[in-house]
């Protein structure tokens, strides 16, 4: 079992509904979010580019926020999901500046959170709530070592990229472009 | 816009600042979704804009509100709600609401108000309908409206004697492109516009910015014609997200559109890509059409347009592969520059030509249910509209214009103009109308004015009584019966008590008609009555909606779609399709479209343009917490060499002022960007609150519609053209500004 997403940028139109629905599925306090949109511009009017991509944690397979996590509270879970122990962090913050993508931020409440693939849905059986309420259909969640998942069947068919690679984590959110 | 995690959580943190004093907010919304006992959920449609997406209300186990999701089976979201509607619990719990009934008590404009009891409110409202009625008539009151509530304050107003019920979405809005649809097929679009996007094989918008409005299904369905590689063709001056995912962007200066319209259309005829067939069988007027546009070539456009031929002729060819799977989509907000119902009629003949109307992948024709109206007495006939006051103009416009009821509330010693009393439903006028002195002007000349709203807004702010209403979440409201491919029937119905001392518009309408003597026209104690009785009447129940949500229903008529080669007839004065229109020659108009240049900025002056971001809807949600969250504030997009001329900094505010001298109240924050031409701007439009009772909004980027201090009126119905306004930037405040 190896759990990823797929983003597809030439469907997403940066709504923003994907963390909406992500604070009120995970109870994440207003002012902060484990999912946001980014939109990239390239080029000079009128040859132009633009990239829309909704990002959160990549949920990396070699993941500096889990090595460099002083207590164990940031771990891998089921499916290769990062996840943090909320009562073992004590909201040191290496983890946020360890990740690359700065998919972290401290809960008002001291620890520290992020996307977890919603992995209480995942539990019964539903996709994440970002996947479930996109209004485009441009994301695409499941098991990797499944090739018939929604995202092995994408990742075979169309180009994709992953962020920062360079870094070396081994990220599993794809952007389809 | 946010363009990194820690942009968002910056520009939250100005938004709301003081996390914990809106800690109501993040306790409602639990996540104890799979709770033991399974979910309490409740069905509603969706009131944050025009598209009224069906969904559930979930509660926790404390019964707090959870959350909304769409309803599975809603053609119009299919499940998925946009982030307006996933984020309506903001509404909710909204600690700016209007919470009692208000009663003015200084001078009119300026804010200063007694809570009164709903008994208070009514009464006055009452005896002041009743003497004015007595003095004038009744045809001297209006409603203007936008939302559920237009359902019963019309009721109310026409048994009250008066039909002047209008609402900004038709004059300011979508008015132009219903007449030149009736005028050219004898329909209107309507909404949800029966585009048969999702089978589209080519997709041309012009400066529709589908995904920036997130009218749902729409949206949904050109993510699903992008799947199936879809074409799409976008115009717009603007690199839309749309234009972003188009095949063609064709960046055209301007205020030209109709000039490119008439190159395609020219290209289609000249090189005969039309639909022969069925331009023969249902249309009249081509050989008209094919003379008119003889001049029209791609060389002439492009003098005007800045689009280059080969482009014109590509793009125009690629449309007529295609057909008659493409759709040249009419858009929504169309009000531009005063020629706008003839610029509709181009996209109508184009489409005509192509053979997309009645075809799939075209347009559909689309089937509503018909909820019965439970037996009232026969309304009064009134003698006098709105309309006296138009000197005899605007004949073709099919529903009431706003502007045109505002004028009727002027004194004009030409004409008879006569409005005194205007109950205003949820549309904060000040931001809807163009030329706010005018509206303030009528709002002074009134006897009475009425504001019913949830908000409160500029408009609330110049009322005589405000009517506190409940949100949706709290209401139950009249049967939804948008049309789709086939008929579906919505139940929206309270998930919670009404917060405050609110309440839900059909009780006000009902309280105020029994005060009034008219209660006959409201022949039940509760809305539930009611719907139980349009429910059964259907085949169903109240019971069964509740349980449910919404109900589908079989077509009465086999016709989505033409049957290949069969006659139709068409609601027009020829009964075809009518390329050159009867009725506007009749009328005295262009019975064929015709190109006018429009005014070009001066130097230094930009065009204003402006539009929708997807997390909002107009003012109504700028102070909801959850979305402010997401977008707290618009900006000015300037292009980086007007930035430059201009020595302007990302983020830099600047005050806006336009051709009239008129000073934007607030500043703006300018976000330089290559996906605006450098004749133009962008703003986003809702913003710039003058009422500071919303503490989220107030002041936060500018206002456009404060800008917007010249209109184009279109002849033909009286539409408000918009875009004809020009700013430039202040650095600093000048003395003199624009007040409301």
């Amino acid at each position: 079992m190896r759990y990823a997403m797929a983003i597809d940028t030439k469907k997403c139109v940066g709504c923003s509904d994907c963390v909406v629905a992500c604070q009120a599925e995970n109870n994440v306090p207003i002012g902060f979010c484990r999912d946001w949109v980014v939109e990239v511009t390239d080029g000079t009017y009128p040859e132009l580019e633009l990239e829309n991509r909704s990002e959160r944690c990549n949920h990396c397979e070699n993941s500096p926020c889990v090595r460099c996590c002083p207590t164990g509270a940031s771990h891998y879970a089921e499916g290769g999901i990062v996840l943090v122990t909320e009562d073992k962090c004590i909201g040191c913050s290496a983890c946020i500046t360890s990740c690359p993508y700065d998919a972290r931020y401290v809960h008002p409440k001291g620890y520290v959170d992020k996307c977890t693939f919603c992995v209480q849905r995942l539990k019964n059986g539903l996709k994440p709530a970002c996947v479930s309420v996109c209004p485009t259909k441009c994301m695409y969640f499941g098991d990797l070592e499944d090739p018939n998942s929604d995202v092995s069947k994408v990742l075979k068919t169309r180009k994709h990229k992953t962020l920062i690679p360079e870094a070396g984590t081994k990220p599993h959110l794809y952007f389809l472009i | 816009m946010v363009n990194s995690r820690r942009d968002f959580i910056k520009v939250s943190a100005i938004g709301t600042a003081g996390i914990m004093a809106i800690d109501p907010i993040t306790k409602a919304i639990g996540n104890t979704f799979a709770a033991k006992k399974g979910p309490v959920r409740t069905p509603t449609y969706c009131e944050i804009c025009f598209w009224k997406c069906a969904g559930w209300v979930y509660k926790d186990d404390e019964g707090n509100l959870n959350r909304i999701v769409g309803h599975e089976d809603d053609p119009s979201c299919n499940g998925r709600l946009c982030p307006r509607g996933s984020g309506g619990l903001g509404m909710y719990n909204d600690e700016d609401r209007l919470k009692f009934p208000m009663m003015r008590v200084g001078e009119r404009g300026k804010q200063t108000f007694k809570r009164v009891s709903w008994d208070e409110a009514f009464t006055y409202i009452a005896d002041k309908l009743e003497t004015l009625k007595k003095e004038h008539g009744p045809e001297c009151a209006a409603l203007f409206t936008h939302g559920s509530g237009g359902d019963y304050f019309g009721r109310l107003i026409k048994a009250y004697g008066s039909n002047n019920i209008t609402a900004p979405s038709y004059a300011q809005c979508r008015g132009p492109r219903e007449v030149a649809f009736i005028a050219t097929f004898g329909q209107g679009l309507d909404s949800p516009e029966p585009t048969d996007i999702r089978d589209c094989k080519c997709l041309v918008l012009i400066g529709s910015h589908i995904g920036e409005n997130m009218h749902n299904g729409q949206v949904q369905e050109m993510s699903d014609a992008i799947d199936k590689g879809a074409t799409i063709i976008t115009v717009d001056p603007r690199f839309s997200t749309a234009a972003s995912k188009s095949k063609y962007w064709l960046p055209i200066k301007p205020a030209t559109d109709m000039a490119l319209l008439l190159a395609w259309i020219h290209v289609i005829i000249n090189e005969e890509l039309y639909d022969k067939k069925y331009v023969e069988q249902y249309t009249t007027g081509f050989d008209q059409l094919k003379a008119h546009v003889a001049a029209n070539t791609p060389e002439w456009a492009y003098g005007i347009t800045t689009i280059e031929p080969n482009v014109i002729r590509e793009t125009a060819r690629t449309m007529a592969k295609e057909a008659p799977a493409t759709i040249v989509h009419p858009g929504r907000h169309v009000t531009w520059y005063g020629d706008d119902t003839q610029r509709l009629r181009a996209v109508a003949i184009l489409n005509a030509l192509l053979g997309s109307w009645g075809r799939r992948g075209g347009f559909y024709n689309p089937e509503k249910a018909k909820v019965p109206a439970i037996p009232t007495p026969e309304y009064p006939h009134p003698t006098r509209t709105w309309r006296d006051a138009m000197g005899g103009k605007y004949e073709l416009a099919d529903l009431a214009l706003a502007n045109g009821v505002c004028t009727a509330t002027i004194p004009n010693a030409q004409m008879d103009c006569h409005i005194r009393a205007w109950i205003v439903n949820g549309t904060n006028l000040i931001e809807t109308l163009p030329e706010r002195h005018k509206t303030i002007e009528a709002i002074q000349n009134l006897d009475l004015m009425v504001v019913v709203d949830t908000m409160p807004m500029e408009i609330t702010g110049w009322a005589d009584i405000i009517l506190p209403e409940c949100t949706y979440l709290e209401r139950y409201d009249s049967i939804r019966a948008s049309q789709y491919r086939e008929p579906t029937i919505a139940l929206r119905m309270p998930a919670v008590q009404p917060k405050y001392e609110t309440k839900p518009a059909w009780w006000m309408a009902k309280q105020l008609a029994d005060k009034m003597g008219l209660g006959a026209y409201f022949p039940y104690k509760t809305h539930e009555e009611e719907l139980d009785w349009q429910l059964k009447q259907m085949g169903t129940s109240l019971e069964e909606m509740q349980r449910v949500g919404l109900k589908k229903f079989e077509r009465h008529y086999d016709d989505l779609y033409f049957k290949e080669g069969e006659p139709q007839e068409f609601l027009t004065d020829s009964g075809k399709i009518e390329l050159y229109s009867n009725t506007f020659a009749s009328a005295g108009f262009d019975p064929l479209p015709v190109y006018t240049a429009h005014p070009q900025p001066e130097d230094g002056f930009y065009r204003l343009n402006y539009g929708r971001a997807p997390m909002h809807t107009f003012t109504r949600t700028a102070n909801n917490p959850v979305l402010t969250d997401i977008m707290d504030e618009n900006t000015v997009w300037v292009n980086p060499k007007v930035a430059k001329l201009w020595g302007f900094a990302n983020g830099q505010k600047v005050w806006l002022k336009n051709q009239d001298g008129v000073v934007s109240s607030f500043p703006i924050a300018v976000r330089i960007t290559e996906r605006i031409r450098w004749d133009s701007v962008f703003m986003v439009h809702g913003f710039g609150h003058a009422n500071k009772l919303l503490t989220r909004a107030y002041g936060r980027g500018a206002s456009d519609s404060e800008m917007i201090t010249h209109v184009d009126i279109d002849p033909i119905m009286g539409g408000t053209g918009m875009r004809g306004n020009f700013v430039t930037f202040l650095t600093e405040k000048a003395e003199g500004g624009a007040k409301v």
